[in-house]
């Protein structure tokens, strides 16, 4: 590949046009799936109605939401909780089949749903049920899903583009699905921000029936084992985070960053490059393909800043970054710069907040 | 038991650069590797083939270069390696890519038996999708098994398969039924090195090489660019915030310097920390 040639040519199809065939003509609208299992709803969904909206408004279509579960009231509390998110009416497939996910019947109830009522844009969040259910729906649907998007917008002729990393998270791509519908998205958790929640009355609901029977799902669920709590990271929702690279050098040295984060009541995490080599399990993993956090604080320490950490942490409100490289990527987007090894710097940040943090606990440890 | 592993050989996405001046991707010198975590996928497929004896056929759809990962694959033990290259395949996104697939996969039943399980990683590390699997199971009608961290059991007699499904909050156990697809989460398994005899065998061995018409395609106008609903249009760099970083000299104790000024810009920060603290 020549690398003097300007930014790669998009496989020539930058100038392809909108063409949509006629009988495509008519979806209208945006949808965005509220994913809830055993009762909650995951605030992914909260979030893409958030964004939902400003698409929509842009459109000026409505915003719907579509909420899949048990027939019960928890299931009726999310109904009523999307339009206090925003939604202008809600679809609705409940059967007690529904109360625990599975492929075969949610795919069915949202090409059901898509094909009845044709929306023009599809968003779901991309959680483990969401990548389940989005990849297996578009294939049915034959449309085009674009995946783990970092912004959403539409163009002056209406059409969805939706932008994410691409070449391993180097770069960024903008995505359309110009001459397919619904032009689906997912939209991992973090990402957009969380919407605020106004109360409103409830507005129309339209039912649409599952059309399964048990005996026609192949897949059982024989039982479900919750995860220990002590165990589950806060990563996504924590106010403050330390973060640790590869500038650390071994694995030995990711306690220091532990021990900051103990010291300052942060939740600890890592860049992708420390999960790939064993040293941090994948659930601290910071970045594109791992969490995205929304922190007021976040201290990233031997971590360069490639666009794959960067989008997973951008929406932080104070980064702060600690590097012996000044020339280092994560430079270009933190707040704050420390030239330094963070494998010296850490230890004497520990001991220098907790001495004004809690001075008189330092103190007890201390003697 | 027939077990065909769904393998793509990426380039080592971590060693990929942008050039600083020109914004594009170097990708001279960048070597291609097999998609990580695709290796917990084979090495899954050949314990049960262990257990239960069988075949283990490896697909791989891409350039011509990317013999050298079937020829790793075979060298960890699989059977077979098949490579379904074709200019025609050329730009496809993920909906191009699961019909050629599963047209190859579905060619690979009549040629070599029908298989029971066809196994993928989680997701690419350079598409970063994790949407081919799904792609793959729904076309082929096979049953769609997802972030497996384990599979239990499986009766041939009975045609069912255990496994245990990662989502959010736990573990789900799921009982289904073969054929089916599965998706294997990363770090469930230890990928073995492939003995000496596999590895003379995989130097030796006849990769199968289908062109599109090879593998049965119908509609060539459903592979590649042409058979792809999703289209990029644009290309960039990242825009660089309007500020880069501050940086501040800390002097000779830059620890107790980066406090004071930290909590200098931004005092609400002081009693947020202090509250968190007290709470552990």
């Amino acid at each position: 590949m020549n690398d003097k040639a300007k930014a790669p040519a998009p496989a020539g199809r930058a100038a392809a046009k909108k063409e949509l065939p006629e009988h495509l003509k008519a979806y209208k609208h945006v949808w965005v799936f509220i994913e809830q299992e055993r009762g909650q709803a995951h605030p992914v969904s909260w979030e893409l109605m958030g964004a939902g909206r400003i698409l929509a408004n842009k459109l000026g279509v409505n915003l719907a939401a579509v909420i899949v579960g048990a027939r019960n009231e928890a299931t009726q509390a999310v109904v009523r909780e999307s339009f206090n998110y925003g939604a202008d009416l809600a679809y609705l497939v409940a059967d007690d089949i529904l109360a625990d996910y599975r492929n075969e019947s949610y795919t069915k109830a949202m090409t059901d749903l898509v094909n009845a009522y044709q929306p023009e844009i599809l968003l779901l969040g991309a959680t483990i049920l969401g990548r389940d259910l989005a990849g297996s729906v578009a294939t049915t649907l034959l449309t085009g899903l674009t995946a783990d998007c970092t912004e959403l917008d539409v163009d002056a002729e209406g059409s969805l583009a939706a932008t994410r990393p691409t070449f391993g998270g180097s770069l960024l791509c903008t995505i359309f699905t110009l001459n397919y519908r619904p032009q689906m998205a997912t939209v991992r958790p973090r990402v957009m921000p969380m919407p605020e929640r106004v109360e409103k009355p409830v507005g129309r609901v339209i039912e649409h029936p599952l059309g399964l029977v048990e005996d026609d799902i192949v897949t059982k669920v024989l039982s479900f084992l919750p995860d220990r709590d002590s165990t589950k990271s806060n990563l996504a929702f924590a106010d403050v985070v330390v973060a640790g690279g590869l500038g650390l050098g071994s694995p030995e040295n990711f306690q220091l960053v532990r021990q900051l984060a103990g010291a300052i009541g942060a939740e600890f995490g890592c860049s992708r490059p420390l999960v790939q080599k064993g040293w941090v399990s994948s659930d601290r993993q910071i970045g594109q393909t791992g969490k995205t956090i929304r922190p007021k604080l976040y201290i990233a320490a031997g971590i360069s800043g490639a666009i794959q950490h960067r989008v997973g942490v951008e929406g932080a409100d104070y980064i702060v970054a600690i590097n012996t490289d000044k020339n280092a990527p994560i430079f270009d987007f933190a707040h704050v710069g420390i030239v330094a090894d963070a494998v010296r710097l850490l230890p004497a940040l520990t001991e220098a907040f907790s001495k004004r943090l809690s001075p008189h606990q330092r103190d007890r440890l201390a003697s | 038991m027939h077990i065909v592993v769904c393998m793509k050989q990426v380039p080592d996405s971590a060693q990929i650069r942008v050039h600083p001046v020109t914004n594009t991707i170097m990708r001279q010198g960048v070597p291609t590797i097999i998609n990580p975590y695709d290796l917990f996928a084979i090495e899954e497929a050949l314990r049960l083939r262990q257990q239960f004896g069988g075949e283990v056929t490896i697909l791989t759809m891409g350039p011509p270069s990317a013999e050298d990962s079937l020829r790793k694959a075979l060298s960890f033990g699989a059977d077979r390696a098949v490579l379904l290259t074709d200019r025609f395949f050329a730009g496809a996104d993920t909906l191009a890519t699961t019909y050629a697939l599963a047209t190859a996969i579905r060619k690979i039943g009549t040629e070599f038996g029908p298989p029971n399980v066809v196994f993928t990683g989680k997701q690419t590390i350079d598409g970063d999708t994790a949407q081919v699997g799904p792609g793959v199971a729904k076309r082929l009608g096979l049953m769609q098994l997802t972030y497996v961290s384990h599979i239990d059991k499986v009766d041939l007699e009975a045609g069912t398969i255990d496994v245990e499904r990662r989502c959010e909050g736990g573990v789900q156990k799921l009982r289904s039924k073969m054929p089916c697809l599965i998706s294997i989460l990363e770090g469930v398994n230890e990928m073995r090195i492939g003995s000496l005899t596999d590895a003379l065998a995989a130097a030796r061995a006849t990769i199968i090489k289908w062109s599109a018409q090879d593998a049965g395609v119908e509609d060539i106008a459903k592979c590649g660019l042409r058979g792809s609903p999703t289209i990029v249009k644009r290309v960039f760099a990242p825009k660089p915030r309007a500020e880069k970083a501050e940086f501040i000299e800390l002097g000779d104790k830059p620890a107790d310097a980066f406090v004071d000024e930290l909590f200098k810009r931004r005092p609400k920060l002081e009693a947020e920390l202090g509250q968190l603290t007290r709470g552990y």
